[in-house]
């Protein structure tokens, strides 16, 4: 079985998707996707469909499945390069994606992870109660 | 691309295990791609057998797949013939609600699957098992 490379950028895990993935394939990187957030700390994670063809029910649930284990790892995923073509075929499908965020390209998607990580510190200021007598 | 297969005649393929759904669908590309299909059109048909390879092999404990050029005299098509010796889908009308599964899925397989296509065929018994044809037409 193949297995999909997680390459680590700064506080940003990065998969791109560069085969044609068996089921199998794409339930592992789910498991190796988990244990790199825990292992690095990373935040966020941005997955590359650019040289998807595909994406049928099976990958999209794994897209789902792997935001929503991310989120309780306290990291954001962001999936980038959808082809125009998956995405009507997606929809057709019946397929929603929904608790996936998508950004059109790799640098907006991490522009995406930065402005969502810098909103959730804000929050958590703002539920210090010694910064809430500092704020007017 | 130059495959040295014959994509005038038939291809068959067995679907025993998660890589040969990869194959149907590189099988089904390329097949998609002789007929010139639109690209939108080549992904609506390759994941449509995506979705139906898998139903073979979870639902049906696998089988096999032929996939031949047709042509109607005005257009060129790809249709896909998916057979298995399974059990059969009991409540076809259910099968292909939007949402249904018996599998663990999102149910989205054979509804879906249906949607991506122009002409689904679907016979099923628990004698005979399961044949799904497909057509998708060039434009």
């Amino acid at each position: 079985m193949e297995r999909v490379p997680i390459l680590k950028i700064g506080d940003i895990l990065l998969v791109s998707i560069q085969l044609d993935m068996s089921d199998q394939t794409a339930v592992q990187l789910q498991e190796d996707l988990a244990e790199r957030i825990v292992d690095t700390g990373c935040h966020g994670v941005i997955i590359d469909i650019t040289a998807l063809d595909i994406v049928d029910s099976f990958v999209g649930r794994m897209l789902s499945t792997i935001a929503s284990i991310s989120k309780v790892l306290d990291a954001e995923t962001v999936v980038v390069g959808m082809r125009p073509a998956v995405a009507i075929t997606l929809v057709e499908l019946g397929l929603s994606l929904n608790g996936i965020r998508t950004a059109l390209n790799v640098e907006r998607g991490m522009e995406l992870i930065a402005a969502a990580r810098a909103d959730e510190l804000d929050y958590q200021l703002d539920d210090d109660p010694d910064a809430e007598t500092a704020t007017p | 691309m130059t495959t040295g297969v014959d994509l005038g005649q038939p291809q068959a393929q067995a679907i025993r295990s998660d890589e040969d759904v990869v194959r149907v669908r590189q099988l089904v590309r390329s097949v998609a791609v002789a007929v010139k299909l639109s690209l939108v059109d080549q992904t609506k048909v390759v994941t449509a057998a995506s979705e139906l390879a898998r139903n073979t092999l979870v639902y049906g404990g696998g089988g096999s797949v032929e996939v031949v050029i047709v042509d109607n005299g005005r257009r060129k098509g790809v249709q896909i013939v998916f057979a298995d010796s399974g059990p059969g889908i009991p409540d076809l009308d259910l099968a292909l609600t939007d949402g249904y599964t018996t599998g663990g899925g999102l149910g989205l397989g054979l509804s879906g699957a249906r949607r991506l296509v122009d002409e689904f065929e679907i016979e099923t018994s628990a004698e005979t098992g399961t044949r799904i044809t497909v057509t998708k037409w060039s434009r």
